[in-house]
């Protein structure tokens, strides 16, 4: 796997940031390299927030993407703005729970799946990203269900690792979306 | 040295841990995005290890405690982004004139003026010509990955120490901002002189130390400024380090440093597919600058063009220029603003340079 390409847009707020660190984590435990490179700035208050990680066999070249394997999008504005980096048969993963619309692009595939629900219905809304990420991890191989485990139990301070159990069902539960 | 397993951490935080593993234990600053984060991780870690840290009322004031912690002889670093650097030039002028070691920290953002928040290198000139008044220079490093931060902000207190001298970490807000694995070492390679010029008491001396950059007759500063010279002369032999890519076959080399250096490594991946050879050369000092090895590449047969990649509208070029002294046709291109280059538009440029080397070269 050469530069695989994410790119994670949505509100301030939604977990944005925090959900590129984990996919980021989740392959260095694989012993990837990684990069993770956050939009940073005002927007970061309320108004829009994405970040892009690079997963990759060899050192990374550029931190900043120009061209995604996978989009995950938490609102409508990021599907309009990011949709025509999609490589040719890159995904675009969108949170259908909170807003609805067709991409444009014939030549990707779209995985609208009800993350927030998935949230909602195990009771922790920070969950919802959880959620994507096991659908990309699904659908891409781009890291295992069980390096992401082992990576938050590692970089999880320990009270906190109460939290694991729910966050593997979220990420199980958006694994069934990938197939 | 054994590495120790990475983590995956933020540019700006490396760079704080990688003074206090330096043995830095003074560090003043004042805040300006992106790079906070230096001031945070301080500001945490100090208090912990009983080291000094001063969030100063001005970037003036910070400087200015630099100048004073280094003059009693102790490791100090200070950080900030372009405006708050152009601040901070009386004061490492100053730093210069004294002769004092000290490391300071430039994450670049777009100018002139307030300008703007996001990546640039628009900071070149001011960072390797000087940038106070007088006759001086900084050595000045610039990473391109969070690993170098890390090694290389480490290698700044050797460096000042060494020379007595200010060494600049060059940054911008990408690699500031940017998270990467990094592998720290169980032990740093620091190498710090005694220091017995320093102004922290007499210690059984007869005399006390003077620390000053003020020498009011014209032949006494003219030595002085002789000394200074010999020191840079010392340096430019002797300290600049860069990467070379796949020069020895490349049609067209590109010039570029820091977070421009990680774009076209992917655009030489692309290039090549193209079939054009495209290799690199990277300074990591931008001072001194990698000149030699640029005029030895310029005078490669297989050499037909130069393409210098900046976050600017064009300042390392000139130096790219003087050191190919015409031998070869120099391009330009870069962007500003706070805008990276897509990959594609590097691209594109080095596919019309390869169609004819001359056309749009520089004068």
């Amino acid at each position: 796997m050469i530069d695989f390409s994410i790119i994670l847009a949505g509100f301030g707020g939604q977990g944005i940031l925090s959900a590129g660190k984990m996919a980021a984590e989740a392959a260095l435990y694989e012993g990837k390299e990684v990069s993770w490179f956050p939009s940073y700035g005002p927007e970061m208050r309320g108004g829009t927030a994405n970040c892009s990680v690079v997963i990759s066999d060899e050192p990374i070249g550029s931190p900043v993407v120009n061209n995604a394997d996978v989009l995950i999008c938490l609102n409508q504005p990021s599907v309009e703005k990011f949709e025509s980096y999609l490589n040719p048969g890159g995904i675009l993963i969108i949170d259908s729970s909170l807003f609805y619309v067709e991409p444009t692009r014939k030549d990707i595939k779209f995985i609208p799946m009800e993350a927030s629900k998935i949230a909602s219905d195990l009771g922790n809304m920070a969950f919802a990203t959880i959620s994507m990420l096991g659908c990309m991890s699904a659908a891409t191989g781009c890291f295992k269900k069980e390096s992401f485990e082992s990576a938050l139990y590692e970089i999880l301070p320990e009270r906190r690792h109460k939290f694991i159990p729910g966050n593997m069902e979220a990420f199980s539960k958006g694994a069934e979306f990938a197939k | 040295m054994m590495a120790q397993k990475k983590v995956l951490m933020k540019g700006n935080e490396v760079i704080a841990e990688a003074a206090i593993r330096a043995g830095c234990r003074n560090y003043f600053g004042y805040p300006i995005t992106p790079q906070t984060e230096v001031m945070h991780y301080m500001a945490k870690k100090m208090v912990q290890i009983g080291g000094n840290f001063v969030q100063a009322e001005s970037e003036v004031a910070a400087i200015n405690m630099v100048y004073g912690a280094a003059a009693a002889g102790f490791r100090v670093m200070t950080s900030s982004s372009s405006p708050g650097i152009s601040l901070k030039q009386e004061g490492i002028s100053y730093i210069a004139g004294a002769e004092l070691p000290a490391v300071a920290v430039n994450i670049v953002r777009a100018g002139p003026g307030l300008g703007g928040i996001q990546p640039s290198q628009g900071d070149y000139f001011q960072a390797t010509k000087g940038g106070g008044h007088g006759d001086y220079r900084n050595i000045v490093i610039a990473p391109a990955s969070v690993q170098e931060l890390y090694e290389l902000t480490v290698e700044a207190f050797n460096l000042a120490d060494k020379y007595r001298m200010l060494c600049m970490i060059l940054g911008d807000g990408t690699l500031g901002q940017m998270m990467e694995p990094v592998a720290f070492r169980d032990e740093e390679p620091i190498v710090e002189p005694e220091k017995p010029w320093a102004a922290c008491g007499r210690g059984g001396r007869a005399e006390h130390n003077t620390v000053t950059s003020i020498y009011i007759q014209p032949d006494d500063l003219e030595r002085k400024n002789q000394e200074l010279v010999d020191k840079y002369k010392i340096i430019e032999r002797d300290e600049v380090r860069y990467e070379a890519i796949g020069i020895e076959d490349a049609e067209i080399v590109i010039v570029a440093f820091s977070t421009c250096s990680r774009i076209c490594r992917n655009v030489i991946r692309q290039a090549a597919e193209k079939g054009i050879k495209v290799g690199m050369i990277r300074p990591i000092t931008l001072w001194p600058f990698p000149k030699n090895v640029i005029r030895e590449t310029a005078a490669l047969p297989n050499v037909k063009a130069f393409l210098d990649i900046e976050l600017s509208a064009g300042q390392m070029v000139e130096d790219v220029q003087l050191a190919v002294r015409g031998q070869k046709p120099v391009h330009f291109y870069g962007r500003m603003g706070g805008n990276l280059p897509m990959q594609k538009e590097i691209l594109d440029k080095i596919i019309a340079i390869h169609e004819n080397p001359e056309k749009e070269a520089l004068d």
